[in-house]
This record gives C-alpha cells, structure tokens and sequence, in this order.
C-alpha cells in the first residue's frame, strides 16, 4: 500500500453540468433490462459491461484492467423531461424567489447590489463563510416589484419536498429551469452560487448520471437466483418511465398522460436520490421493506461517515464477554481456544524457527497451536487446508509468513469502552483457555471500570515487532499500577480480596501450620526455612509477601478517629507498623492493597519496581482469597439486625425528632420562629427542620452501630472498605431518612402538597419525603413514592452528567491530543509552539509522584525513623 | 481616578528581557521566539510596563504546584 502523500490545500464543491455528466459517462443507458435470457448483461442496459467488471476473471471493456482494479465507469440517462434535484428544491425556492421572474434580475436595487457586493468580496477574499451575507439578501429580495423592470413579483411558495407554486399555479419543471437559466452570471454571488463552479438550472437535472456496478454490485442467491441492488431497482424504475414518456410525447398523447407520467419521472428520481424525503411516499421493494437509495447510503448511525469512515471494524481483533479469574497473574488475559484459532500472529520464518513453524501449519487451521495462512515473499497469501499443507510444508523456506495462532505468551491489546483514559486499553499477556469468555483478574477491573454483568471487551493482537516490543515496555498492565490521575494505585485488590485480608491478619487470628502451607502453597509463596510450629499469626503469614527492607506507618481503614490515637495500642488494631518487611501491628485493609488508595502497594511499586508489585499483587490476592476460604464469609440481612432494646430507642429518638419538627411548624404558624441572617423566615424553618431530620437520622444510625461488632460480616465488608457503607447498613437497619428532589425536602406534586393524602399547606416531616422506616422493616406507600422521587433524579442525574462530562471529555481531547513533553520538560504542540515551559509548571509526572506531590516528606521520616530504630 | 494594574493581586509580575537576557532564554529553552506563547501589544500590561513587539516579556506567577513559576510571551504587533 504506497501512496502519493500530498497536502490538501482546498476543497471546491460546484455542481456538475450535464455536458460533465455526458462527458464522465462511457455509455448512455436506454433498455430497463438488466440481463438477456442466457444471463448476459445487455448492451445500453444497467448491467453494461463498459459500466465496469466486478469478477476478477475479466477484463474492463473501458480501462482494460482486472476486475477488482478497476473502479468502474458512470454511464447516464437522457432523461425525457427535466426533474428538480430534491437535494436543491428548497435552494431553487430562495433562488426563485429572490429573483425577478421576466428580466431574471436579482430583487437587489443597485445600491444595495454595490453594497452587498463589496461584503460578499471581502468575505471571500478573508476566507471566511459568506452563509450569513447570502441569508440576509435572501430576506432582504423578497421585493413585490422589480427594482430593474417594475415587474410586479407574484408569491413564489415550496410545497414540500419538490413542488414550487407560483401563486395558485404550479411551475412544471422546465418552467423553473427556464426561470433559472434568465438569471445572469453577474447575480450568480448574491443568490449564493459559485459562477466557476456551478450554474442554477443545473439543479434542475436533463440528464441523470448511472453510477458503475461497482457500487451496485448484484448478488447471487444460493438458489442461482439473481438479486440486484435497491440503487438498480430505482433505476430500473427510471429508465421505464423515462421511455414511456418519451414514446408518448413522441406520439402526442394528450398533455393530461404526459404529465402524470412526468411526475411519475419526478418521484422516481427523488426517492432515487432520498428515499426518506419527507412529503414523498417511500419506494418500497416487493417484500414491503422501503428501498436503501442514495441518501440512505450516507445518513445516520448505520451510514457511510459514521459506520465505516470515522469508525471501521478491524482484522485481528476479537469480542466477547468477560468473566473473572482469580488464579492468573494481573497481567494475563484468558482467551478462549475459539478464538485463539482465528486471530494469528504473522511471524517471518527464520532458519532458527523454521522448523516450529512447519509444526504449527502441520497441526492445521482446525486445531489449536496451528496456523490459518502463509504469505509468500511474493506476497501471495495462501490459506493452509488440512489437504494442502503437506505441500505448503514443502515449500515453506525462511522468507515466507506464518500467520500462527494466538498461543501463551502472546502480547494482545485488552479494552473496554468507554476508552475515557490510558487504563483502558492495557497491553496483556495472552493464556489461551476452554470456554468462550475472556478471562481477567479482578485487580484489573477498577482501571477498565469492569464488572461480569454482561460486559464485553475487545482484544486486538499486534501485528508487527515494533508493536509488540512498544507495547510490552509502555501498555503492560503492571505498567500501569499507578495512575496518572491521582498518583496512587488504580489497580489493586478489590471485595473479598481486603475481607479475606483483614480476616487474615486482625488481632487473635491463628493458623496451623499444616492450614499455612496450604494457603501458601495456593498463593506461590516460598515456604519459609525456619518452621514456626502451630503458632502462626495471620501477621506472620502476610509477612512473608512483604520486601525485607519495607519499613513504614499508617492508619488503617478501619480507624475509627479516636480523639486520642492510642497509636500501637489502638484496640482496632488500625494502626499498621511494617518494621523490615514484618508487620507489626494493625490489620490489612482496604488502605493496604486496595485500588485508589493501598499505601503498602504504592510503597512496592514506587521503591521496589514494576515486576515486584506485579509479583505482590498476585500473590497476595491469592492469599486473601485462601484466607477467606479457610473461614467462610457469607453475608444475609440477619446481618442487619439489631435488638428490640435498640428498635425501642430508635423510634423513640425518631418521634421526638418528629415532634420536634412540628413544635417548629407551630412556631412558624404562631409568628414565634426567629429568621437566620439572610434567610426569609420560610426559608430558616426549611433549614431547621432539615438540620433535626439529619440529626435524627444521624442518631438513629449511630444506635445501630453500636449494636453491631466486628464478628458481623456486613460490617466487616463496610469498616475495612471491602463493599457497602455503614450509611447503607443503618439505612438497612434503622431508618432511611429525607428524600429529596433539588437539594431539598420534596415540595412538588400536587398544588401546595405533595400528594392527596395530606393538608393543603401541609409541612411535616412525613409530607415532605421523611422516610422514618428502615429498608429492613419496609416502606409503607407514601414513604415508598417519595423514595421513588429521590431515587429517580438520581438517575436522571447519572445520565446526564455521563453525556455533559463525555461531550467536554471529547473536546479537551480534541485540543490537547498533539500536545506533548519534550526532553528537556517542555510541553510544545505539534507545531514546535511551546505551551508550558515547564510541564505542570514543577515538571512532576502525576504517575511517578507522591499522590501528585513530588514527595511526601512525612512519610519519608517516619520510614527513616523506624528504620533507624530496627538498625539499633 | 484609574488604578495602578501592576498592583492587582491579580496581576502577576511583567518584566521587559534586554538583549543578552533574550537571548540566553532563547537558547536555554532551544527554540526560535516565534514558538514562544504570545501575548498581544494592546494588553494592558504590555502598554502599562511600555513594551514593543518583538519584545520577550518575563512573567512570574504564583503556581498551585511550583509556588512560584516563570514563563516568557513574546509581544506581538
Ligand atoms: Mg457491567
Ligand atoms: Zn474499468
Ligand atoms: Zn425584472
Ligand atoms: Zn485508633
């Protein structure tokens, strides 16, 4: 594929004329019949083998090349009597309109015709688009009386899509196209014609271009059957009508049949041109279905522009949807046999691999580690059959390409849509596996936004070296552990995986030794030398992932912000100290190993590299999940339940609130209620009954908690940031709270009330969308309607949030995409413009940073300080 | 009464380069001054502080991730 670059430097759109039609057309086109009995195209006919050959067996008869060479020629068709373009009717009408019916005149006076002349010229000379000048002289020729004749104008109208009425007399084609041939050249500019390009009556069409069978290839049913293309149909229909026109005209029919028939012409060239014009009943096939004509070809989501030129289908890519695995390494993929045996890999045969590659064509194209194709140094491509490869294993000889199947090791491209940043299209490695879905570990689910409801991904396999070696050192997923974003891990350990690690390492969780070994063993983790016995600590076993020399503090999810933090005494074990790779005291949580925010993974990718954070990462989560498994973890609503005592409390606590409520209605009623600063005094009570309801909804969540304990699941999953929030579980548990639309207690519905079961007027909490039941016990209707309400502008929200941030999303990118940093840490465009002198003005990459500082100094000394410690 | 623009906290600090100066920031930076970012000679600064086109104006700003930055515009006509 070598072409000829060149810049583009304008681009001219004009009108053909009819002698270009004629002079572009190798043949005129008369018979409606396509084939003859014996199944030749004939001559003159749609099928004219001058119009161009499809079957790479013969030749052109007009440019002598190969079929599949040559593009085709047009031919056209002289058509009986002339017919408006429908793409042009509404630009005839302006036209028409604004100009003078005997003198053909522009309706402009002359001062005006200097004036407008003088914009118009500048316009062009600067550029710039004159739509907006052609616009205004439009409106401003709408004259009743010639300025240049005194002819008086008549209302000239457009009954949609092609007719123009002329007051109560409808001008037949040939009329518009005489109307349009008096205007002269000088007057072309103001009516927004181009006099180099274009002249109007060539909008009214006396020859009809016949496009080549290539773009109207006929097809062959498996019954022998012919079936041609919607676009031969239409001019099937065309060239019939234009005959018995013609013959009828010839034989001077009376005027009343030769104007049917000419309409009859006219609606076949338009839905020829647009099927779907509106006023025009559409052409339909046999079958009932509305043909697929010019337009059609073009338009929409399904058409030319969006479906095969901005977006196209690509070769060596596969999709399917996704499930998880949580035994390969975060930077596999599992790619089912199925389609590991259709995408290939072209690899150039050597005299070192040559005989590998005879092994792969000798397995075949059916069977797994086999090969589909060989390309010959002549660039012939060759489909291996089980018949033929003995014999291409013959001739095979260093030179020649072997498209191999996928096989394991293989680097593919991994994405899932909505691309939104880098993370989502990650370079893997290739495991080929039984069953139709691709495989991934669930640490890569964050950065794809991945979840196994249904979704499906993309694979594409990389078809050269350089690709391939690219993408290995710049797209691996372990590449990309830390995000741009935020400069702290994306991919990290999710769900069970932080469940099954606090389980393993919180205070008083011990193992047996045979029960450590086999978590081990699961997690391909080394054994360690010295043998410790039957007294393992989860803190002990999770040790051993750890780098020798990681020393550092932090606090755990599950700190509870005490007032005073006992430090490593915290009695919730949150206070994590790692001395020389031995964790000391708090539990693994969510801020260990957790996407977004697992400080210890950070630490390993940020000191101790890539491939050991990968290394970590892998086995780690293994051994949360054998952790886990060595317990049970189950979660129910039995979860979410607290005592009768706590029941009695909560809705106590909720009725004095209620009534808290109502006394300030009262107040409000009774005048008695003082207005806050800036606020009217309807206003202040919205806010303080606000303020109860929070607090009472607050208070009764927190009576939940604290009947819950860390031996509750749900609220181990909440507490160490596995799933859910302690605000779902007292919501479960306790009461769900205000609802509210707008930011605010819900007002609308009915007029001054929310819904007919309430006072006019009314301002309670229950009025207004306070939900005093839990989810547990349920929803009683009102309760449940209003929950609705809230529930709704949340979605409506979502939706439209994702179209606003996607539409600016592709705008920035659309600006920022050739920005790009230079060596020396300038940014410049593609232009060599420099934009920054600095990239971020401090020349940080977010990536490498300290959640986006160039160093967290803290940090830094507490590491030293405990490493100075261990040394003593 | 019109205020001084230079004292808006707003307004960060504009100096004109001299000759040597522009010409060691031009070689420092490795480029030619047309891919400099520009700034037109009817802002306000720019009239303020008397600079000409052609002329390299040094700009120190406050920075949310250096504190403090700075970056050159080149005047244009
Ligand atoms: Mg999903
Ligand atoms: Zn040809
Ligand atoms: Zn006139
Ligand atoms: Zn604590």
């Amino acid at each position: 594929m070598k072409g000829i670059l060149k810049k583009i430097s304008q681009i001219n759109f004009g009108l053909l004329s009819p002698e270009d039609i004629r002079k572009m057309s190798v043949t005129k086109i008369v018979t409606p019949d396509t084939y003859d009995e014996d199944g030749y195209p004939i001559e003159a006919g749609l099928m004219d083998p001058r119009l161009g050959v499809i079957d790479p067996g013969l030749r052109c008869r007009s440019c002598g090349s190969k079929g599949g060479d040559c593009q085709g020629h047009f031919g056209h068709i002289n058509l009986a009597r002339p017919v408006i373009h429908v793409g042009f009717a509404d630009t005839i009408h302006k036209i028409l309109r604004s100009t003078c019916t005997k003198c053909g005149r522009v309706l402009l006076t002359e001062s005006e015709i200097i004036d407008y002349k003088d914009k118009l010229e500048s316009k062009l000379q600067n550029q710039e688009s004159i739509t907006t000048i052609i616009k205004e002289i439009y409106t401003v020729a709408r004259r009743d009386k010639c300025p240049h004749c005194d002819e008086e104008k008549e209302e000239i109208k457009i009954d949609k899509p092609i007719s123009i009425v002329e007051g109560n007399y409808k001008l037949t084609s040939s009329e518009v196209r005489e109307r349009l041939e008096r205007i002269q050249e000088q007057d072309y500019l103001f009516v927004g014609v181009n006099p180099e390009v274009a002249k109007p009556e060539w909008m009214v069409l006396t020859v009809l271009p016949v496009p080549p069978v290539t773009v109207r290839p006929s097809i062959t049913l498996e019954t022998g059957e012919r079936s041609e293309d919607d676009l031969t149909h239409k001019l099937v229909d065309i060239l019939r009508i234009n005959q018995r026109l013609k013959e009828n005209m010839e034989a001077g029919a009376p005027q009343l049949i030769v104007e049917d028939l000419w309409e009859l012409l006219q609606y076949h060239v338009t839905t020829y041109f647009d099927n779907e014009a509106s006023g025009v009943p559409p052409a339909r096939h046999r079958s009932g279905r509305p043909l697929k004509t010019l337009a059609q070809r073009l338009k929409g989501k399904e058409g030319r522009f969006r479906s095969n030129l901005s977006g196209k289908r690509v070769n060596f890519s596969a999709r399917t949807v996704i499930s998880p695995d949580p035994n390969i390494s975060i930077n596999e993929v599992g790619v089912p046999k199925m389609i590991a045996t259709e995408v290939t890999v072209p690899v150039y045969v050597t005299k070192w691999n040559i005989e590998q590659m005879k092994e792969h064509i000798q397995t075949g194209p059916k069977e797994h580690p086999g090969a589909n194709y060989v390309i010959r140094p002549d660039q012939r491509k060759i489909r291996v059959y089980d018949e033929t490869k003995e014999a291409i294993i013959e001739k095979l000889e260093p030179g020649y390409i072997v498209e191999r199947h996928l096989k394991d090791g293989d680097i593919v491209l991994f994405n899932r849509q909505p691309s939104l940043h880098r993370m989502s299209m990650m370079a893997h490695e290739v495991k080929v596996l039984p069953y139709k879905t691709f495989r991934l570990n669930l640490c890569v689910c964050p950065p794809y936004n991945a979840d196994f409801d249904g979704d499906e991904m993309n694979m594409h396999v990389f078809q050269t070296e350089e690709s391939r070696a690219e993408a290995k050192s710049l797209m691996r997923v372990q590449e990309h552990i830390l995000s741009p974003r935020f400069g702290g891990p994306i991919i990290g350990g999710i769900h069970d995986h932080i469940s099954g690690a606090y389980l393993l390492t919180r205070l008083g969780s011990d193992f047996k030794e045979e029960d450590v070994l086999q978590m081990l063993k699961k997690s391909n983790i080394p054994f360690p030398e010295r043998q410790k016995g039957d007294s393992w600590t989860g803190k002990e076993i999770f040790s051993l992932l750890l780098p020798e020399s990681l020393n550092m503090v932090y606090k755990a999810e599950i700190c509870r912000k005490c007032d005073e933090c006992l430090r490593q005494e915290c009695k919730n074990d949150a206070y994590v100290v790692i001395e020389s790779g031995q964790l000391k005291t708090g539990a693994i949580d969510e801020r260990a190993y957790g996407a977004f925010s697992g400080k210890i993974l950070d630490s390993i990718v940020k000191d101790y590299g890539t491939d050991k954070a990968r290394e970590f990462l892998d086995s780690a989560t293994k051994l949360a999940i054998s952790g886990i498994m060595k317990r049970g973890f189950t979660t129910s609503t039995a979860d979410e339940e607290i005592p009768r005592e706590a029941k009695d409390r909560i809705e106590e606590l909720l009725s004095k609130s209620e009534s808290r409520v109502e006394q300030l209605i009262d107040a409000f009623h009774n005048d008695e209620l003082e207005s806050l600063p800036g606020r009217s005094l309807r206003e202040t009570l919205e806010m303080k009954i606000m303020q109860v309801l929070g607090e009472a909804r607050d208070k009764s969540g927190e009576i939940a908690e604290s009947y819950f304990g860390m031996d509750n699941h749900a609220v181990i999953m909440a507490l160490t940031g596995a799933r859910g929030s302690m605000l779902n579980l007292t919501q479960i548990a306790a009461c769900v709270g205000q609802q509210s639309v707008r930011g605010g207690r819900i007002e609308r519905g009915y007029s001054n009330r929310t819904l007919p079961h309430f006072q006019v007027g009314e301002l309670g909490a229950k009025a207004s969308g306070f939900v005093h039941s839990s989810y547990k016990k349920g929803l009683d209707p009102l309760e449940f309607f209003f929950h609705a309400m809230g529930g709704r502008e949340g979605l409506v929200d979502t939706a439209i949030r994702t179209a606003q941030s996607g539409y600016m999303q592709r705008r920035l990118v659309n600006a920022l995409q050739d920005l790009s940093v230079q060596p020396d840490g300038t940014v410049m465009d593609n232009r060599g413009i420099v934009i920054q002198t600095k990239y971020g003005e401090d020349g940080v990459d977010p990536a490498k940073s300290d959640y986006g500082k160039v160093a967290d100094i803290d940090r830094l000394i507490d590491e030293m300080r405990i490493k100075s410690k261990v040394g003593k | 009464m019109k205020n001084d623009i230079l004292k808006h906290k707003l307004v960060p600090d504009h100096t004109i380069l001299s000759k040597t100066e522009m010409n060691k920031v031009l070689k420092q930076l490795n480029i030619h001054q047309e891919q400099l970012p520009k700034i037109k000679s009817d802002d306000p600064v720019v009239k303020d502080i008397g600079a000409k086109p052609g002329d390299i104006l040094k700009i120190t700003r406050k920075s949310h991730t250096a504190g403090k930055f700075v970056t050159y515009r080149l005047v244009l006509e």
